[in-house]
């Protein structure tokens, strides 16, 4: 019981035959070795897995890979370009938004979306906005200070 | 955490998928925000999936003859950021506003959410208090009912094999009425250990009407109906909402889990109702 799957996945395209129950995150990493997105709790919770999915920031543990065939999916892996760090990645290595880094792809794909859709956030709005992810190394005031960076670089 | 095996299904249009869901043996897939978990933990294990995301015109917000009509497909982000309902029944975004984290809300349905039934949901408790309607569509039948008959237990709906929802339904708010949604929220999950949600009018300098909406305490969400009619008449005084809302919990049989007590949940549904109803008081013009 396979389905065969195309998905755009940083601007490559890629087909394969996956089982229905294969979750977006195991075909990110077992099946095309894109291993920038991480598994934290596999339960929704912890935002680890987060990648967007046409623009939408979601848990790649709780979305099937059929879901996203014939969608574009962004990972971490595609945020940069051609070497130069998206304006949130950068802002997270300025203000040390990470101490482990375990979260920090998640953290930094769910804070983009954040500030697509509220330029200028408030310190609860951000708090609020990242509220899906979970550092365990408990490093949020970095992160929000690196959110609030990247909001006044990005509002340039 | 991987679920077992199951045909998938993703239909191109509204009669493709009915036809799919005839057989009464498919299961459909909205966001997945409640079924992807059950699934991986083996809690439901359905044989066949229909993926509602690619058929066409299920979401969206529309207003029609002063109702406001909500397709099933329609994600929570959608509800908390659309400009008719913030204007038209901002109660209902406020709910949706507060459901899990931004990347659930991304993916959640507001179909979904109702068809899972889950007694801490948020949008039930707005939805009481808006005595909103459940249009459900199979193949020969298209019904319209009220919320209060289509909940019937903790994750029970009155739903039969075969029928989805199409749309929820709630009215255009009134000018003047002020609302508020109240939660206390397990910081973990997201979940409301109570969410309240009020309705108020006032005329003459009295409450006119009282809608107030309960989820997280008992086996079900519920409309507070005590404590509308013991607002109703009354100025609003503070000692008014206060007497009203300890009545909140009054013939509920109230959730013990690990995050609260029964005892506790019942008091924090008096002390959140008082909250959303003062809110509410205010607001209204």
């Amino acid at each position: 019981m396979t389905k065969s799957i195309c998905v755009t996945i940083n601007g490559s395209s890629y087909a394969n035959e996956v089982e229905p129950r294969l979750l977006l995150i195991h075909y990110l990493r077992d099946v095309l070795g894109l291993t920038g997105s991480h598994i934290g709790c596999e339960t929704t919770l912890c935002g680890a897995c987060t990648v967007e999915v046409d623009g939408k920031a979601v848990k790649s543990c709780t979305m099937f890979a059929v879901q996203a065939d014939g969608k574009h999916v962004l990972t971490i892996e595609g945020l940069a370009n051609h070497g130069t760090l998206h304006p949130v990645q950068e802002a997270f290595w300025n203000e040390h938004g990470l101490q482990c880094g375990f979260c920090t792809p998640g953290m930094i794909l769910a804070s983009k979306q954040l500030l697509e859709r509220n330029p200028n956030p408030s310190e609860g709005e951000i708090r609020h906005g990242i509220e899906g992810n979970l550092c365990r190394c408990t490093g949020y005031q970095h992160i929000v200070n690196a959110v609030k960076s990247a909001a006044a670089k990005m509002g340039v | 955490m991987i679920a077992q095996n199951f045909e998938y299904s993703s239909p191109a249009s509204l009669e493709e998928a009915l036809q799919m869901m005839a057989g009464g043996d498919a299961k459909i897939l909205a966001g997945g925000m409640s079924l992807i978990p059950l699934m991986k933990l083996r809690l439901a294990t359905p044989g066949h999936l229909v993926d509602l995301s690619r058929v066409p015109a299920l979401d969206g917000v529309t207003e029609e003859k002063g109702n406001i009509r909500v397709g099933a497909m329609t994600t929570h982000f959608q509800v908390e950021s659309s400009a008719l309902l913030r204007a038209r029944c901002p109660l209902l975004a406020a709910a949706a506003s507060h459901i899990g984290d931004m990347q659930v809300r991304n993916m959640g349905t507001i179909g979904g959410s109702l068809a899972h039934a889950d007694p801490a949901a948020d949008y039930p408790a707005a939805l009481f208090a808006l005595e909103a309607r459940v249009r459900l569509l199979r193949v020969g039948s298209d019904r319209t009912i009220a919320l209060s008959d289509f909940l019937v237990d903790t994750f029970t709906t009155v739903a039969e094999a075969g029928e989805m929802i199409r749309e929820v339904i709630v009215p255009v708010e009134e000018a003047g009425t002020g609302v508020s949604y109240q939660k206390l929220v397990q910081p973990a999950s997201g979940f409301a250990i109570v969410g309240i949600a009020a309705r108020i009018r006032k005329s003459g300098g009295k409450i006119s009407m009282a809608r107030v909406g309960v989820t997280g305490l008992g086996p079900m969400p519920y409309r507070a109906v005590g404590v509308e009619k013991m607002l109703e008449g009354t100025a609003g005084t503070a000692d008014d909402i206060r007497k009203a809302a300890s009545v909140v919990a009054d013939g509920v049989d109230a959730n013990t889990d690990i995050h609260a007590s029964a005892a506790y949940r019942a008091r924090m549904a008096a002390v959140y109702a008082g909250r959303a109803i003062q809110a509410a008081v205010s607001r209204a013009a």
